[in-house]
């Protein structure tokens, strides 16, 4: 019951907005916060009641549905979508509270946006049943189109109708790839066909040219939301338009449904394509490490940076991921949290200067330590667990995934790994030409350091990036189990890739 | 003792704490007294560990102390583990009792600044990682401590950030480590892959298996080799440390000469059961190490700030470190690391100290004289001239006269030239240094002449622990060859692996050693006259090499770093710029660009959703969603 509450509280918090009167801005806020932390309150549940060392689908609920098609409310977490629910709840928390002054304008359609949000983002990593996992899919993407084009900065048509048509373009190869699974899967007690996930994955035994096509209507879809090079060019006008909020839900969590999609669809279901496309995934990732960190470095405008630096992070968790190992998985998955923790920290900071001056660009500012000294020593723990210095999230995650990848192929692993130079320069040299020298303009001689309400976000997230640095374990023990699973069945993948061969 | 390990780095980081959310608007004293207290306490146990050490049988000398589990997946295993043997021991002793009496010293010289506080909460988080670095117990942790003080150098490197070239060279030392760190990072790879364990005492006997020259050792080698020559500020790596000179001067003594500049070569000393397995692993050491040693100090004979010329001298000490490491003489290495952190401590301890009475001048034109004015400052700072120089007797000659006797003896002869070339250089710049600083007339302003004052108690008596130190220090490792028992060496023997240093005990007639140990004192006497003759009391002289060809290429420090920021910094922007402006959102985003007629259309659709429909929108939406939970229940109930 616990996972269709944390769908429900949202979905009903959201219709309650409509609700209320749209004038008392104070209730709409108060009542979409409460909703908010009830949805939280519920996933720590979740995470309290999770079994350690189990490995399959835990909490499952199973519903009908859609009796007629086959389609079932079946959800269910494991070690692969627990922190990930935990991750979007925590944040919508902390993202209503970053928009609690910095939205004035239409607050009660925001908040409804918002809240139906994350009901769709719960959703699509509870989902069990490829139905309900496309409608979930589907239905996170029209409030975030709505969140970018109308709160969102002064080129924000083009950037949402670029995330649009982006993110549509892959639904609908996805949505061919999801029909043509589930005319392929038979429910055997009924001898009708299912969405039901298990099932499919159970039953994923398709011929090798099969597969390909499969893993590319899946995977193109992924690919876009990760967005893996060269696909990626409509995240940094999305993440540069959206409202500050917007942008740490965009990098959180919704950059994490495509590398999610890998992990959940594209390894168990089609192993052999997977397999033949390690190559290719794996230098795009590459690719998209290096270069997103020198596009990076050239940015003029902060959020920009930190959009590319985005490009560059889910290289990194891509990588991971096609190293097919239990480091580099776990090291993938563990930096999609950390990734969500401290990109969404930074695009948290970015929205207290940009609340105070109106403008992104880091030739507007210069020697601000001195007037913010508070605020300039959280940016900087902040950019280091982006930065992934040791003792912080960052250097836990890009770790395993180098060792993983570097044991399964000691090229990828080292290009990747002079990635980690990279990331250093354009986060200092931002930093530095932000924080660092004298004051330049008169502007900025009177900027109010960051205050308690402003922090209180940031520094939630701060605290967790330096327990998951220094005490990985707890996640680590929990996820391991899952990854394993996804492992093993790929290994009878190769296994019957070999049977294939043989006569 | 050995069981509160953990409290030797625990202290400096409760420091951090308190300093950070305790201690705010508390008095100076106090903030600075606690940071102190707390090295100081790190100390104390440390010592207590060694004697406990001490009294166990040579070859039992190491305990290993896990905290828990750190990084822990699959067939992956890093524990948080710390490990005390003979050798991170006499790391941590160094590095708490030094870095204690620069704490000390710190509460004088940073008085009155803005930044008083951070400046101690860095200076402790600094003492902490440095001992993460020298007690983990594998390579990981090691890395942890690698990298934090890393972090800590840039922080304080840019400690008066409102100057952007101090914030520069803080981001400078940050990126040019973290070039290195790319190769440790790539060795601990290569570590796992090939031993399944980064555990150092795991590793040893396991690496003992492989031949003398196996490829992948080699590989490793070279790997944390390259790490090494990041943090120790060898060439290539070395141009950040005398742009680092920028931090304070404390700043300067603990992390850019007496610790962590030093860890680069603990690392190699730790790993020396790898680099005796790789010849050519160690040529390349050694090359490199005598190389910098000479190719510093040459640079050191003609700059003109106080902290310059020390800065390129510690690049160059720790290039004769390496050379030790490189000839087999990890020993020595370690004695010199020891003898220097002293002498080079106290030698940065007394610039500061110069630095602060002249009222922040740091070039050595415009000093002059100071011998009358700053008697205890000009003594300690002979001392540790003395020292550096190898005058025997002192510190610095037993420990650089056994690197060079050893070079010597394994018959790399040219390398023995190389360092003995440098050692000339070394008592030259040391003597021009201290002749320009102390002796002959005032040459700075008025204002200046008027200032000048000895330093308060705080910081003239770390000054005098350490130059009592810098003489002191060098007694625990008297060769064989001078009646001593070299206690050092036979204290580090253990931790050498059987294919590494073997007992440096040859008895029988130790002519050779008597001839080198002569010609090494010679060299440094011809070097203080030379430099006696042509700077004391020729004031004329202060730009003594003339405006030659040579002393251009050497005052400007052979271009490299001009040629590093044309061949490498510049290009890399220029290329990111084309990819910014041309590449993403010319060709990848210009493929995208057909469906700008479509983006027009929908913008229709859009705008009109903005002119007030969006309730409409969110009633359909809302719709959806009930529709969506109505089938639900439905189902449910029918």
């Amino acid at each position: 019951m616990l996972l269709t509450l944390c769908i429900a509280i949202p979905a009903l918090t959201s219709l309650l907005m409509l609700a209320l009167p749209r004038t008392s801005v104070g209730l709409l806020r108060g009542v979409a916060l409460a909703g908010s932390l009830a949805t939280f309150a519920v996933s720590l549940a979740i995470l309290a009641g999770f079994q350690v060392g189990e490995a399959g689908y835990q909490m499952v609920e199973k519903l009908p549905w859609i009796p007629s098609i086959g389609a079932e409310w079946h959800l269910g977490v494991d070690g692969i979508s627990l922190f990930l629910i935990v991750l979007t709840t925590l944040l919508t928390v902390l993202c209503i509270l970053a928009s609690w002054h910095s939205i004035t304008d239409r607050v009660q359609e925001y908040f409804f946006f918002f809240l139906l949000l994350e009901a769709g983002m719960v959703g699509v990593f509870a989902a069990m049943d490829l139905f309900v996992f496309y409608v979930m899919w589907e239905v996170m993407l029209v409030p975030m189109f709505f969140l970018i084009g109308v709160w969102g900065g002064q080129r924000r048509l083009y950037a949402t109708v670029k995330f649009f048509l982006f993110t549509m373009a892959g639904s609908v190869l996805m949505l061919v790839g999801v029909l043509y699974v589930y005319f392929h899967t038979v429910d055997p007690e009924t001898g009708r066909h299912t969405f039901n996930l298990l099932l499919a994955t159970e039953q994923s035994s398709y011929a090798l040219d099969i597969q390909r096509w499969l893993f590319l209507a899946f995977g193109l879809a992924f690919a876009i939301k990760v967005p893996l090079f060269p696909l990626h060019t409509w995240l940094p006008d999305a993440h540069t338009e959206a409202p500050t909020a917007g942008s740490v839900i965009l990098a959180g969590v919704l950059l994490k449904m495509g590398t999610y999609g890998f992990l959940r669809f594209c390894l168990p279901m089609f192993p052999e394509a997977t397999l033949e496309f390690v190559p290719w995934i794996s230098w795009l990732a590459i690719i998209g490490i290096i270069y997103g960190a020198m596009v990076a470095m050239v940015q003029k405008d902060m959020k920009k940076l930190v959009a590319y630096s985005s490009v560059a992070h889910l290289g990194f968790v891509m990588l991971g991921t096609f190293a097919l190992n239990q480091q580099g998985l776990a090291g993938s998955l563990l930096q999609q949290i950390n990734h969500g923790i401290s990109t969404g920290a930074l695009f948290l900071l970015v929205g207290v200067v940009y609340e105070r001056r109106h403008t992104r660009l880091i030739a507007d500012y210069g020697g601000i330590a001195k007037v913010m000294p508070v605020y300039a020593a959280l940016f900087m723990i902040v950019a280091l667990s982006s930065i992934g210095l040791p003792t912080t999230n960052g250097f836990v995650g890009e770790f395993l995934i180098l060792i993983g990848t570097f044991a399964s192929n000691t090229l990828y692993g080292v290009i990747a790994t002079s990635g980690v130079i990279l990331a250093a320069v354009y986060l200092l040299w931002m930093y530095q030409r932000v924080f660092y020298g004298e004051l330049i303009h008169d502007e900025n001689r009177k900027l109010k350091d960051i205050t308690l309400f402003e922090a209180v976000p940031i520094l939630v997230l701060i605290v967790l990036a330096i327990w998951i640095g220094v005490y990985p374990d707890p996640i680590l023990t929990r996820i391991e189990p899952s990854l394993q699973l996804v492992l093993d069945h790929f290994q009878q993948g190769q296994f019957s890739q070999l049977q294939g061969v043989l006569p | 003792m050995l069981e509160f390990l953990y409290l030797i780095p625990l202290f400096p980081l409760l420091g951090v704490v308190l300093n950070t959310f305790v201690l705010r608007g508390q008095p100076e004293k106090l903030v600075g007294g606690v940071a102190a207290a707390m090295v100081g306490a790190s100390f104390v146990v440390a010592a207590g560990a060694f004697f406990q050490l001490l009294g166990m049988p040579a070859e039992s000398r190491h305990f290993e102390q896990e905290l828990f589990r750190w990084i822990v997946v699959g067939n992956f295993s890093a524990q948080a583990g710390f490990l005390a043997d003979q050798l991170s021991m006499i790391m941590m002793l160094v590095v708490t009792g030094v870095s204690f009496l620069i704490h000390v010293y710190s509460i004088g010289y940073m008085h009155g600044d803005a930044g008083f506080r951070k400046f101690f909460i860095y200076l402790n988080l600094f003492v902490f990682f440095m001992l993460l670095l020298v007690m983990g117990s594998n390579y990981l942790v090691m890395f942890v401590g690698w990298e934090g003080v890393g972090l800590c150098s840039y922080l304080l490197i840019g400690f008066w950030f409102t100057d952007e070239l101090k914030a520069s060279a803080g981001k400078k030392a940050f990126i040019m480590n973290r070039i290195g760190d790319f190769g440790f990072l790539l060795a601990i790879f290569l570590l796992w892959t090939t031993f399944g364990t980064i555990n150092f005492r795991e590793i040893e006997p396991m690496a003992q298996a492989y031949p003398v020259g196996a490829g992948v050792i080699t590989a490793i080698c070279l790997l944390l080799f390259m790490g090494a020559t990041g943090k120790s500020a060898q060439l290539p790596l070395y141009t950040w440390l005398p742009d680092a000179m920028a931090g304070p001067t404390p700043v300067s003594a603990l992390i850019h000469a007496a610790t962590m500049v030093t860890a680069g070569v603990y690392m190699v000393v730790r790993s020396n059961f790898l680099f005796s397995l790789s010849p050519m692993a160690m040529d390349v050491v050694a090359w490199v190490g005598g190389i910098t040693a000479l190719f510093a100090a040459t640079i050191g004979l003609v700059q003109t700030d106080i902290k310059k010329v020390l800065a390129y001298s510690t690049v160059s000490q720790l290039g004769y470190m390496f050379l030790a490491c490189g000839v087999g003489a990890y020993t020595a290495a370690v004695f010199h690391l020891m003898t220097h952190a002293f002498f080079k401590g106290l030698l940065f301890l007394g610039s500061g100290s110069v630095i602060h009475g002249m009222s922040d001048e740091q070039d050595i034109r415009f000093m002059g004289g100071l011998k009358d004015k700053m008697p205890t400052t000009y003594k300690t700072f002979l001392v540790g001239t003395l020292a550096i120089a190898g005058i025997p007797g002192l510190a610095g000659f037993f420990s650089k006269d056994e690197i060079l006797w050893k070079t010597f003896e394994s018959h790399n002869y040219a390398l023995w030239a190389i360092g003995a070339t440098a050692a000339f250089c070394t008592a030259f710049y040391m003597f021009r240094l201290l002749f320009l600083t102390f002796f002959g007339k005032f040459r700075g302003s008025k204002a200046q002449e008027h200032h000048v004052h000895e330093s308060p108690k705080l910081m003239t008596i770390p000054l005098i622990v350490l130059a009592v130190l810098s003489v002191l220090g060098g007694y625990v490792g008297v060769p064989h060859a001078l009646g001593g028992h070299n206690n050092f060496h036979e204290w580090l023997l253990p931790i050498l692996s059987e294919t590494g240093e073997h007992a440096g005990a040859h008895h029988g007639v130790p002519t050779a050693e008597y001839v080198l140990m002569a010609v090494s004192v010679l060299i440094a006497l011809i070097g203080i006259f030379v430099a006696k003759s042509w700077y004391l009391g020729k004031s004329s002289l202060v730009e003594s090499l003339g405006k030659s060809g040579t002393r251009n290429l050497l005052y400007n420090k052979y271009w490299v770093d001009q040629i590093y920021d044309t061949m490498i910094s510049q290009p890399l922007v220029k290329l990111s710029e084309i990819f910014a402006r041309y590449v993403d959102q010319g060709t990848v985003d210009g493929s995208v660009n057909g469906l700008g007629a479509t983006v027009s259309g929908i913008g229709g659709i859009v705008r009109k959703v903005q002119t007030g429909v969006t309730q409409n929108y969110a009633v359909i939406m809302s719709l959806g969603v009930v529709l969506l939970l109505g089938t639900l229940l439905w189902s449910v109930l029918g």
